[in-house]
Protein backbone atom coordinates (compact mmCIF):
# COMPACT_ATOMS: atom_id res chain seq x y z
CA UNK A 1 0.00 0.00 0.00
CA UNK A 2 1.21 3.49 -0.79
CA UNK A 3 1.95 5.79 2.10
CA UNK A 4 0.08 8.71 0.54
CA UNK A 5 -2.43 8.60 -2.23
CA UNK A 6 -4.51 11.43 -3.64
CA UNK A 7 -7.61 10.56 -5.59
CA UNK A 8 -9.04 13.08 -8.06
CA UNK A 9 -7.89 15.83 -5.76
CA UNK A 10 -9.03 19.30 -6.77
CA UNK A 11 -8.60 22.49 -4.83
CA UNK A 12 -10.23 25.87 -5.33
CA UNK A 13 -9.12 29.21 -3.92
CA UNK A 14 -12.51 30.88 -4.20
CA UNK A 15 -13.29 30.45 -7.88
CA UNK A 16 -9.72 29.81 -8.99
CA UNK A 17 -8.89 26.14 -9.39
CA UNK A 18 -5.31 25.59 -8.22
CA UNK A 19 -5.30 21.78 -8.35
CA UNK A 20 -7.02 19.80 -11.07
CA UNK A 21 -7.75 16.09 -10.56
CA UNK A 22 -4.43 15.22 -9.04
CA UNK A 23 -3.70 11.52 -8.59
CA UNK A 24 -0.41 11.08 -6.80
CA UNK A 25 1.00 8.07 -5.00
CA UNK A 26 3.89 8.43 -2.62
CA UNK A 27 5.79 5.35 -1.55
CA UNK A 28 7.04 4.73 1.94
CA UNK A 29 10.58 5.70 3.02
CA UNK A 30 11.43 7.35 -0.24
CA UNK A 31 12.01 10.91 -1.30
CA UNK A 32 9.42 12.15 -3.73
CA UNK A 33 10.13 15.44 -5.47
CA UNK A 34 7.54 17.80 -6.93
CA UNK A 35 8.83 20.10 -9.65
CA UNK A 36 7.21 22.57 -12.00
CA UNK A 37 7.17 26.26 -12.89
CA UNK A 38 6.22 28.93 -10.40
CA UNK A 39 2.54 29.06 -9.56
CA UNK A 40 1.73 25.58 -10.85
CA UNK A 41 0.41 24.43 -7.48
CA UNK A 42 3.32 22.54 -5.90
CA UNK A 43 3.01 24.22 -2.53
CA UNK A 44 -0.74 23.95 -2.67
CA UNK A 45 -0.55 20.21 -3.28
CA UNK A 46 2.00 19.78 -0.50
CA UNK A 47 -0.16 21.72 1.92
CA UNK A 48 -3.19 19.56 1.23
CA UNK A 49 -1.25 16.64 2.69
CA UNK A 50 -1.23 18.05 6.23
CA UNK A 51 -4.32 20.20 5.74
CA UNK A 52 -2.49 23.49 6.14
CA UNK A 53 -4.79 24.88 3.48
CA UNK A 54 -7.56 24.77 6.05
CA UNK A 55 -6.15 28.02 7.42
CA UNK A 56 -6.99 29.96 4.28
CA UNK A 57 -10.44 31.45 3.89
CA UNK A 58 -12.49 30.31 0.95
CA UNK A 59 -10.61 27.11 0.14
CA UNK A 60 -12.69 24.22 -1.18
CA UNK A 61 -11.38 20.74 -1.75
CA UNK A 62 -12.87 17.79 -3.59
CA UNK A 63 -11.50 14.28 -3.94
CA UNK A 64 -9.59 12.30 -1.35
CA UNK A 65 -6.20 12.22 0.28
CA UNK A 66 -5.43 8.82 1.76
CA UNK A 67 -2.63 8.48 4.26
CA UNK A 68 -2.04 4.89 5.31
CA UNK A 69 -5.34 4.18 3.60
CA UNK A 70 -7.38 6.68 5.56
CA UNK A 71 -8.97 9.76 4.04
CA UNK A 72 -7.60 12.72 5.96
CA UNK A 73 -10.48 14.87 4.75
CA UNK A 74 -12.92 12.47 6.36
CA UNK A 75 -15.17 13.56 9.19
CA UNK A 76 -13.36 11.87 12.04
CA UNK A 77 -9.87 13.13 11.22
CA UNK A 78 -8.04 14.55 14.23
CA UNK A 79 -5.99 17.48 12.93
CA UNK A 80 -3.60 17.33 15.88
CA UNK A 81 -2.78 13.68 15.24
CA UNK A 82 -2.58 14.25 11.50
CA UNK A 83 -0.07 17.07 11.82
CA UNK A 84 1.92 15.13 14.38
CA UNK A 85 2.20 12.36 11.85
CA UNK A 86 2.74 14.58 8.81
CA UNK A 87 5.31 17.24 9.62
CA UNK A 88 6.32 20.20 7.52
CA UNK A 89 9.52 22.15 6.84
CA UNK A 90 8.97 25.60 5.38
CA UNK A 91 10.71 27.61 2.71
CA UNK A 92 11.95 30.26 5.09
CA UNK A 93 13.41 28.73 8.23
CA UNK A 94 10.86 29.60 10.91
CA UNK A 95 12.19 28.76 14.34
CA UNK A 96 10.04 30.33 17.04
CA UNK A 97 11.41 33.41 18.80
CA UNK A 98 12.27 31.25 21.80
CA UNK A 99 15.38 29.49 23.03
CA UNK A 100 16.93 26.61 21.08
CA UNK A 101 15.79 24.17 23.72
CA UNK A 102 12.24 25.50 23.77
CA UNK A 103 12.07 25.24 20.00
CA UNK A 104 12.90 21.55 19.93
CA UNK A 105 10.85 20.83 23.04
CA UNK A 106 7.86 22.69 21.59
CA UNK A 107 6.22 19.71 19.92
CA UNK A 108 6.73 17.21 22.74
CA UNK A 109 5.45 19.76 25.26
CA UNK A 110 2.46 20.46 23.10
CA UNK A 111 1.69 16.78 23.00
CA UNK A 112 1.92 16.41 26.72
CA UNK A 113 5.42 15.51 27.91
CA UNK A 114 6.20 17.69 30.88
CA UNK A 115 8.99 15.66 32.45
CA UNK A 116 12.24 17.63 32.28
CA UNK A 117 14.58 14.66 32.01
CA UNK A 118 12.45 13.20 29.24
CA UNK A 119 12.43 16.50 27.35
CA UNK A 120 16.20 16.86 27.69
CA UNK A 121 16.59 13.41 26.27
CA UNK A 122 14.29 14.15 23.33
CA UNK A 123 16.05 17.43 22.58
CA UNK A 124 19.46 15.81 22.64
CA UNK A 125 18.39 13.00 20.32
CA UNK A 126 16.69 15.37 17.89
CA UNK A 127 19.65 17.73 17.74
CA UNK A 128 22.02 14.80 17.25
CA UNK A 129 19.85 13.62 14.42
CA UNK A 130 20.35 16.88 12.53
CA UNK A 131 24.00 17.17 13.59
CA UNK A 132 23.52 20.27 15.68
CA UNK A 133 24.18 18.73 19.07
CA UNK A 134 27.96 19.07 19.09
CA UNK A 135 27.81 22.75 18.11
CA UNK A 136 24.88 23.80 20.25
CA UNK A 137 24.91 21.60 23.33
CA UNK A 138 26.27 24.42 25.50
CA UNK A 139 24.01 27.04 23.95
CA UNK A 140 20.62 25.44 24.41
CA UNK A 141 19.33 28.53 26.20
CA UNK A 142 20.40 30.88 23.40
CA UNK A 143 17.87 32.68 21.24
CA UNK A 144 17.12 30.57 18.18
CA UNK A 145 16.85 33.48 15.77
CA UNK A 146 20.55 34.29 16.22
CA UNK A 147 21.62 31.07 14.50
CA UNK A 148 22.75 30.98 10.88
CA UNK A 149 20.04 30.25 8.33
CA UNK A 150 21.31 26.74 7.77
CA UNK A 151 21.34 26.07 11.50
CA UNK A 152 17.85 27.52 11.74
CA UNK A 153 16.61 25.18 9.05
CA UNK A 154 18.30 22.24 10.79
CA UNK A 155 16.68 23.34 14.02
CA UNK A 156 13.30 23.34 12.30
CA UNK A 157 13.97 19.79 11.15
CA UNK A 158 15.03 18.82 14.67
CA UNK A 159 11.85 20.39 15.99
CA UNK A 160 9.96 18.11 13.64
CA UNK A 161 11.99 15.00 14.42
CA UNK A 162 11.18 15.56 18.10
CA UNK A 163 7.51 14.78 17.50
CA UNK A 164 8.44 11.58 15.62
CA UNK A 165 6.40 12.09 12.46
CA UNK A 166 5.96 9.49 9.77
CA UNK A 167 6.00 11.79 6.81
CA UNK A 168 8.01 14.98 6.31
CA UNK A 169 6.84 17.58 3.82
CA UNK A 170 9.46 20.08 2.66
CA UNK A 171 8.55 23.18 0.70
CA UNK A 172 11.72 24.44 -1.00
CA UNK A 173 13.71 23.86 2.19
CA UNK A 174 16.98 25.08 0.70
CA UNK A 175 15.87 28.13 -1.23
CA UNK A 176 17.08 30.50 1.49
CA UNK A 177 20.45 28.73 1.81
CA UNK A 178 23.79 28.96 0.05
CA UNK A 179 25.12 26.04 -2.05
CA UNK A 180 27.27 24.55 0.71
CA UNK A 181 24.45 24.65 3.22
CA UNK A 182 22.12 23.23 0.56
CA UNK A 183 24.40 20.28 0.00
CA UNK A 184 24.57 19.57 3.70
CA UNK A 185 20.81 19.72 4.09
CA UNK A 186 20.55 17.29 1.17
CA UNK A 187 22.87 14.92 2.99
CA UNK A 188 20.60 15.22 5.99
CA UNK A 189 17.64 14.29 3.81
CA UNK A 190 19.35 11.05 2.79
CA UNK A 191 19.83 10.33 6.45
CA UNK A 192 16.18 11.10 7.22
CA UNK A 193 14.95 8.90 4.39
CA UNK A 194 15.85 5.82 6.44
CA UNK A 195 13.09 6.65 8.88
CA UNK A 196 10.71 8.96 7.12
CA UNK A 197 8.73 9.29 3.95
CA UNK A 198 9.71 12.64 2.43
CA UNK A 199 7.92 14.79 -0.08
CA UNK A 200 9.94 17.78 -1.26
CA UNK A 201 8.95 20.70 -3.44
CA UNK A 202 11.87 22.25 -5.26
CA UNK A 203 12.61 24.75 -7.97
CA UNK A 204 16.03 23.30 -8.38
CA UNK A 205 15.99 20.45 -10.87
CA UNK A 206 19.49 19.28 -10.03
CA UNK A 207 18.32 18.96 -6.47
CA UNK A 208 15.31 16.89 -7.47
CA UNK A 209 17.56 14.68 -9.59
CA UNK A 210 20.12 14.31 -6.80
CA UNK A 211 17.94 13.56 -3.82
CA UNK A 212 14.73 11.97 -4.98
CA UNK A 213 13.71 8.50 -6.09
CA UNK A 214 10.36 9.59 -7.49
CA UNK A 215 9.52 12.81 -9.27
CA UNK A 216 6.23 14.46 -10.15
CA UNK A 217 6.06 17.26 -12.70
CA UNK A 218 3.24 19.73 -12.32
CA UNK A 219 1.89 22.31 -14.71
CA UNK A 220 -1.05 24.67 -14.24
CA UNK A 221 -2.56 22.67 -11.39
CA UNK A 222 -2.18 19.27 -13.05
CA UNK A 223 0.20 16.48 -12.25
CA UNK A 224 1.48 16.01 -15.78
CA UNK A 225 3.97 13.25 -15.22
CA UNK A 226 4.96 11.05 -12.34
CA UNK A 227 7.51 8.27 -12.13
CA UNK A 228 10.96 7.15 -11.17
CA UNK A 229 13.26 10.14 -11.00
CA UNK A 230 15.77 8.71 -13.45
CA UNK A 231 13.07 7.96 -15.96
CA UNK A 232 11.44 11.38 -15.63
CA UNK A 233 14.72 13.15 -16.15
CA UNK A 234 16.16 10.97 -18.92
CA UNK A 235 13.19 9.67 -20.87
CA UNK A 236 10.14 11.75 -19.98
CA UNK A 237 6.91 10.41 -21.39
CA UNK A 238 5.32 13.83 -21.83
CA UNK A 239 6.54 16.46 -24.22
CA UNK A 240 5.88 19.22 -21.68
CA UNK A 241 8.05 17.54 -19.08
CA UNK A 242 10.87 17.35 -21.56
CA UNK A 243 10.49 21.00 -22.44
CA UNK A 244 10.58 21.99 -18.80
CA UNK A 245 13.54 19.83 -17.94
CA UNK A 246 15.57 21.01 -20.87
CA UNK A 247 14.91 24.54 -19.79
CA UNK A 248 12.43 25.74 -22.37
CA UNK A 249 9.93 26.69 -19.64
CA UNK A 250 9.49 29.02 -16.65
CA UNK B 1 16.07 77.44 -7.30
CA UNK B 2 14.67 73.96 -6.80
CA UNK B 3 17.51 73.20 -4.47
CA UNK B 4 16.66 76.28 -2.47
CA UNK B 5 13.05 75.18 -2.15
CA UNK B 6 14.08 71.71 -1.02
CA UNK B 7 16.27 73.23 1.65
CA UNK B 8 13.47 75.45 2.91
CA UNK B 9 11.07 72.52 3.11
CA UNK B 10 13.58 70.32 4.83
CA UNK B 11 14.45 72.99 7.36
CA UNK B 12 10.79 73.68 8.08
CA UNK B 13 10.10 70.04 8.79
CA UNK B 14 13.19 69.87 10.95
CA UNK B 15 12.05 72.93 12.82
CA UNK B 16 8.65 71.39 13.49
CA UNK B 17 10.28 68.27 14.81
CA UNK B 18 12.41 70.31 17.15
CA UNK B 19 9.43 72.39 18.18
CA UNK B 20 7.81 69.30 19.73
CA UNK B 21 10.87 68.61 21.79
CA UNK B 22 11.15 72.26 22.65
CA UNK B 23 7.59 72.31 24.00
CA UNK B 24 8.26 69.33 26.24
CA UNK B 25 11.43 70.93 27.53
CA UNK B 26 9.68 74.25 28.08
CA UNK B 27 6.85 72.63 30.00
CA UNK B 28 9.36 70.79 32.10
CA UNK B 29 11.37 73.93 32.81
CA UNK B 30 8.23 75.86 33.65
CA UNK B 31 7.03 73.14 36.03
CA UNK B 32 10.45 72.76 37.59
CA UNK B 33 10.92 76.47 38.13
CA UNK B 34 7.72 76.94 40.13
CA UNK B 35 7.75 73.46 41.59
CA UNK B 36 11.26 73.63 42.99
CA UNK B 37 10.48 77.03 44.50
CA UNK B 38 8.50 75.18 47.16
CA UNK B 39 11.63 73.68 48.64
CA UNK B 40 12.97 77.10 49.64
CA UNK B 41 10.39 77.16 52.41
CA UNK B 42 9.30 73.51 52.73
CA UNK B 43 11.66 70.55 53.31
CA UNK B 44 11.79 68.15 50.36
CA UNK B 45 11.64 65.03 52.56
CA UNK B 46 8.47 66.35 54.23
CA UNK B 47 7.04 66.86 50.76
CA UNK B 48 7.95 63.39 49.48
CA UNK B 49 7.31 61.36 52.62
CA UNK B 50 4.91 63.50 54.64
CA UNK B 51 1.69 61.67 55.43
CA UNK B 52 -0.57 64.68 55.49
CA UNK B 53 -1.69 67.01 52.76
CA UNK B 54 -3.54 69.93 54.27
CA UNK B 55 -2.70 73.31 52.77
CA UNK B 56 -5.09 75.14 55.06
CA UNK B 57 -3.61 73.84 58.33
CA UNK B 58 -1.38 76.03 60.43
CA UNK B 59 1.42 75.50 59.52
CA UNK B 60 0.34 74.05 56.16
CA UNK B 61 1.27 70.43 55.38
CA UNK B 62 2.31 69.36 51.89
CA UNK B 63 3.04 65.64 52.33
CA UNK B 64 2.20 63.96 49.00
CA UNK B 65 2.32 60.38 50.22
CA UNK B 66 -1.48 60.01 50.61
CA UNK B 67 -2.04 61.51 47.17
CA UNK B 68 0.71 59.43 45.61
CA UNK B 69 -0.70 56.26 47.17
CA UNK B 70 -4.17 57.32 46.08
CA UNK B 71 -2.94 57.52 42.50
CA UNK B 72 -1.08 54.22 42.85
CA UNK B 73 -4.10 52.36 44.23
CA UNK B 74 -6.49 53.69 41.62
CA UNK B 75 -3.99 53.03 38.83
CA UNK B 76 -3.11 49.54 40.04
CA UNK B 77 -6.79 48.68 40.40
CA UNK B 78 -7.52 49.94 36.91
CA UNK B 79 -4.54 48.04 35.51
CA UNK B 80 -5.56 44.80 37.15
CA UNK B 81 -8.99 45.14 35.57
CA UNK B 82 -7.99 46.58 32.21
CA UNK B 83 -5.04 44.39 31.29
CA UNK B 84 -6.76 40.98 31.28
CA UNK B 85 -9.84 42.51 29.69
CA UNK B 86 -7.85 44.34 27.04
CA UNK B 87 -5.63 41.37 26.38
CA UNK B 88 -8.55 39.00 25.92
CA UNK B 89 -10.17 41.52 23.63
CA UNK B 90 -6.98 42.03 21.60
CA UNK B 91 -6.46 38.29 21.19
CA UNK B 92 -10.05 37.85 20.14
CA UNK B 93 -9.86 40.64 17.57
CA UNK B 94 -6.42 39.69 16.28
CA UNK B 95 -6.68 35.94 16.21
CA UNK B 96 -10.14 34.54 16.61
CA UNK B 97 -12.83 36.82 15.27
CA UNK B 98 -13.81 36.41 11.61
CA UNK B 99 -12.85 39.32 9.41
CA UNK B 100 -16.21 41.10 9.32
CA UNK B 101 -16.50 40.99 13.10
CA UNK B 102 -12.94 42.21 13.47
CA UNK B 103 -13.73 45.50 11.73
CA UNK B 104 -16.85 46.06 13.84
CA UNK B 105 -15.00 45.37 17.06
CA UNK B 106 -12.12 47.64 16.15
CA UNK B 107 -14.54 50.46 15.39
CA UNK B 108 -16.27 49.80 18.71
CA UNK B 109 -13.02 50.02 20.61
CA UNK B 110 -12.16 53.28 18.91
CA UNK B 111 -15.57 54.63 19.82
CA UNK B 112 -14.92 53.72 23.43
CA UNK B 113 -11.74 55.76 23.27
CA UNK B 114 -13.71 58.73 22.03
CA UNK B 115 -16.06 58.94 25.03
CA UNK B 116 -15.16 62.09 26.99
CA UNK B 117 -13.90 61.32 30.45
CA UNK B 118 -16.51 63.54 32.02
CA UNK B 119 -19.21 61.29 30.57
CA UNK B 120 -17.52 58.24 32.03
CA UNK B 121 -17.32 60.05 35.35
CA UNK B 122 -20.98 60.95 35.13
CA UNK B 123 -22.08 57.41 34.34
CA UNK B 124 -19.79 56.05 37.03
CA UNK B 125 -21.27 58.40 39.58
CA UNK B 126 -24.88 57.63 38.88
CA UNK B 127 -24.65 53.94 38.07
CA UNK B 128 -21.38 52.41 39.25
CA UNK B 129 -21.13 54.18 42.61
CA UNK B 130 -24.45 52.90 44.01
CA UNK B 131 -23.63 49.37 42.87
CA UNK B 132 -20.23 49.40 44.60
CA UNK B 133 -21.84 50.85 47.71
CA UNK B 134 -24.46 48.13 47.82
CA UNK B 135 -22.22 45.16 47.05
CA UNK B 136 -19.62 45.98 49.70
CA UNK B 137 -22.03 47.60 52.21
CA UNK B 138 -20.11 50.87 52.27
CA UNK B 139 -21.11 54.26 53.63
CA UNK B 140 -20.28 55.76 50.24
CA UNK B 141 -19.96 54.43 46.71
CA UNK B 142 -17.26 56.90 45.80
CA UNK B 143 -14.11 54.88 46.44
CA UNK B 144 -10.78 54.00 44.87
CA UNK B 145 -12.41 50.89 43.41
CA UNK B 146 -15.12 52.90 41.69
CA UNK B 147 -12.46 55.09 40.12
CA UNK B 148 -10.45 52.05 39.11
CA UNK B 149 -13.33 50.44 37.30
CA UNK B 150 -14.18 53.61 35.39
CA UNK B 151 -10.55 54.22 34.51
CA UNK B 152 -10.17 50.65 33.36
CA UNK B 153 -12.72 51.41 30.66
CA UNK B 154 -10.66 54.35 29.57
CA UNK B 155 -7.44 52.32 29.44
CA UNK B 156 -8.93 49.37 27.57
CA UNK B 157 -9.02 51.06 24.12
CA UNK B 158 -5.35 52.04 24.34
CA UNK B 159 -4.38 48.58 25.49
CA UNK B 160 -6.50 46.79 22.90
CA UNK B 161 -5.38 48.78 19.90
CA UNK B 162 -1.66 48.57 20.64
CA UNK B 163 -1.80 44.92 21.68
CA UNK B 164 -3.85 44.00 18.67
CA UNK B 165 -1.24 45.64 16.44
CA UNK B 166 1.48 43.65 18.16
CA UNK B 167 -0.44 40.40 17.85
CA UNK B 168 -1.35 40.79 14.21
CA UNK B 169 2.18 41.73 13.27
CA UNK B 170 3.56 38.42 14.51
CA UNK B 171 4.85 36.77 11.32
CA UNK B 172 2.46 34.23 9.87
CA UNK B 173 5.24 31.66 9.53
CA UNK B 174 5.46 31.30 13.32
CA UNK B 175 1.81 30.49 13.51
CA UNK B 176 2.01 28.04 10.63
CA UNK B 177 5.09 26.42 12.15
CA UNK B 178 3.27 25.83 15.38
CA UNK B 179 0.07 24.51 13.81
CA UNK B 180 2.10 22.27 11.52
CA UNK B 181 3.60 20.64 14.60
CA UNK B 182 0.13 19.67 15.73
CA UNK B 183 -0.41 22.47 18.24
CA UNK B 184 -3.98 23.68 18.64
CA UNK B 185 -4.95 27.26 17.97
CA UNK B 186 -4.93 28.07 21.68
CA UNK B 187 -1.57 26.47 22.25
CA UNK B 188 -0.25 28.47 19.32
CA UNK B 189 -1.62 31.69 20.77
CA UNK B 190 -0.19 31.37 24.24
CA UNK B 191 3.04 29.59 23.48
CA UNK B 192 4.16 31.33 20.28
CA UNK B 193 2.10 34.39 19.43
CA UNK B 194 2.03 36.01 22.87
CA UNK B 195 5.76 35.49 23.51
CA UNK B 196 6.53 36.79 20.03
CA UNK B 197 4.39 39.87 20.64
CA UNK B 198 5.59 40.36 24.20
CA UNK B 199 7.36 43.67 23.70
CA UNK B 200 4.29 45.21 22.09
CA UNK B 201 2.16 43.78 24.88
CA UNK B 202 4.38 45.36 27.53
CA UNK B 203 4.26 48.68 25.69
CA UNK B 204 0.47 48.48 25.51
CA UNK B 205 0.23 47.90 29.25
CA UNK B 206 2.60 50.77 30.02
CA UNK B 207 0.76 53.20 27.78
CA UNK B 208 -2.53 52.07 29.30
CA UNK B 209 -1.12 52.85 32.73
CA UNK B 210 0.13 56.19 31.45
CA UNK B 211 -3.36 56.98 30.28
CA UNK B 212 -4.85 56.11 33.66
CA UNK B 213 -2.35 57.86 35.87
CA UNK B 214 -2.81 61.18 34.12
CA UNK B 215 -6.59 61.03 34.07
CA UNK B 216 -8.30 63.69 36.17
CA UNK B 217 -11.95 64.37 35.55
CA UNK B 218 -13.43 60.94 36.10
CA UNK B 219 -11.22 60.29 39.11
CA UNK B 220 -12.21 63.54 40.70
CA UNK B 221 -15.86 62.65 40.35
CA UNK B 222 -15.58 59.06 41.48
CA UNK B 223 -12.94 58.53 44.13
CA UNK B 224 -14.45 60.53 46.97
CA UNK B 225 -11.58 63.02 47.25
CA UNK B 226 -10.38 62.27 50.75
CA UNK B 227 -6.73 63.15 51.13
CA UNK B 228 -5.98 60.61 53.83
CA UNK B 229 -3.59 57.70 53.77
CA UNK B 230 -5.61 55.03 51.91
CA UNK B 231 -6.13 51.81 53.85
CA UNK B 232 -8.08 49.70 51.37
CA UNK B 233 -9.28 49.97 47.81
CA UNK B 234 -12.79 50.37 49.20
CA UNK B 235 -11.95 53.66 50.91
CA UNK B 236 -12.30 57.10 49.37
CA UNK B 237 -8.95 58.41 48.12
CA UNK B 238 -7.62 61.44 46.35
CA UNK B 239 -5.18 61.28 43.48
CA UNK B 240 -2.44 63.70 42.54
CA UNK B 241 -4.25 64.88 39.43
CA UNK B 242 -7.53 65.47 41.24
CA UNK B 243 -5.70 67.48 43.90
CA UNK B 244 -4.15 69.80 41.37
CA UNK B 245 -7.40 70.27 39.51
CA UNK B 246 -9.42 70.89 42.65
CA UNK B 247 -7.04 73.25 44.42
CA UNK B 248 -5.39 75.25 41.69
CA UNK B 249 -8.32 77.65 41.51
CA UNK B 250 -8.14 78.49 45.19
CA UNK B 251 -4.48 79.33 45.49
CA UNK B 252 -2.82 82.68 45.37
CA UNK B 253 -0.26 82.91 42.65
CA UNK B 254 3.22 82.71 44.14
CA UNK B 255 2.08 81.31 47.47
CA UNK B 256 3.55 78.24 49.07
CA UNK B 257 0.41 76.27 48.19
CA UNK B 258 0.72 77.35 44.57
CA UNK B 259 4.30 76.12 44.43
CA UNK B 260 3.31 72.88 46.14
CA UNK B 261 0.80 72.14 43.40
CA UNK B 262 3.47 72.76 40.80
CA UNK B 263 5.81 70.41 42.63
CA UNK B 264 3.03 67.83 42.57
CA UNK B 265 2.69 68.38 38.83
CA UNK B 266 6.42 67.90 38.46
CA UNK B 267 6.23 64.53 40.23
CA UNK B 268 3.36 63.49 37.97
CA UNK B 269 5.31 64.58 34.91
CA UNK B 270 8.32 62.53 35.96
CA UNK B 271 6.18 59.45 36.58
CA UNK B 272 4.47 59.57 33.18
CA UNK B 273 7.78 60.34 31.52
CA UNK B 274 9.27 57.23 33.11
CA UNK B 275 6.32 55.09 32.04
CA UNK B 276 6.59 56.29 28.46
CA UNK B 277 10.29 55.60 28.51
CA UNK B 278 9.70 52.01 29.59
CA UNK B 279 7.01 51.57 26.94
CA UNK B 280 9.33 52.98 24.31
CA UNK B 281 12.18 50.72 25.38
CA UNK B 282 9.85 47.73 25.13
CA UNK B 283 8.77 48.72 21.63
CA UNK B 284 12.35 49.24 20.55
CA UNK B 285 13.46 45.85 21.76
CA UNK B 286 11.12 44.37 19.20
CA UNK B 287 12.65 46.13 16.22
CA UNK B 288 16.08 44.62 16.74
N1 LIG C 1 -4.19 31.92 -0.64
C1 LIG C 1 -4.37 31.95 -1.96
N2 LIG C 1 -5.45 32.55 -2.48
C2 LIG C 1 -5.65 32.59 -3.81
N3 LIG C 1 -4.83 32.04 -4.71
C3 LIG C 1 -3.73 31.42 -4.27
C4 LIG C 1 -3.44 31.34 -2.87
N4 LIG C 1 -2.27 30.67 -2.72
C5 LIG C 1 -1.86 30.35 -3.96
N5 LIG C 1 -2.73 30.79 -4.89
C6 LIG C 1 -2.62 30.58 -6.35
O1 LIG C 1 -2.59 29.21 -6.59
C7 LIG C 1 -1.63 28.89 -7.58
C8 LIG C 1 -0.67 27.86 -7.07
O2 LIG C 1 0.08 28.44 -6.01
P1 LIG C 1 1.24 27.64 -5.30
O3 LIG C 1 1.77 28.52 -4.22
O4 LIG C 1 0.77 26.31 -4.91
O5 LIG C 1 2.32 27.53 -6.45
P2 LIG C 1 3.79 26.95 -6.40
O6 LIG C 1 3.89 25.92 -7.46
O7 LIG C 1 4.16 26.54 -5.04
O8 LIG C 1 4.62 28.21 -6.84
P3 LIG C 1 6.06 28.68 -6.36
O9 LIG C 1 7.03 27.84 -7.09
O10 LIG C 1 6.12 30.11 -6.80
O11 LIG C 1 6.13 28.51 -4.89
C9 LIG C 1 -0.98 30.20 -7.98
O12 LIG C 1 -1.57 30.63 -9.18
C10 LIG C 1 -1.31 31.13 -6.87
O13 LIG C 1 -1.47 32.45 -7.35
MG1 LIG D 1 5.55 27.31 -3.52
Amino acid sequence: MNKIETKNLSLFYGTFQALIDVNLSVEEKMITALIGPSGCGKSTLLRTLNRMNDLIDGVRITGEVLIDGENIYGKETDLVLLRKKVGMVFQRPNPFPLSIFDNVAYGPRTHGSKNKAELEDIVEKALKHVELWEVLKDKLDHFALNLSLEQQQRLCIARLVAVTPDIVLMDEPCSALDPVATQRIEELMFELKKNYTIVIVTHNMQQAARVSQRTGFMLLGKLVEYGETRQVFTTPREKKTEEYITGRYG
Amino acid sequence: MRKFRETIIEKTILLNGFACILFVVLIFVFLAKDGLALFKTFAIQDFLFGQMWSPLAEPPQFGILPLFLGSVIVTLGATVIAVPLGMACAIFIGEIAPRWMREILKAGVELLAAIPSIVIGFIGMTMLGPVVKQIFHLPTGLTALTGSIALAFMAVPTIVSIMEDAISSVPRIYKEGSLALGATHWQTIYRVIIPAASSGIVAAVMLGIGRVIGETMAVMMLTGNASVMPQTILAPVRTMTATIAAEMGETVRGSEHYFALFALGLVLFLITFLINLVADAALHRKRK
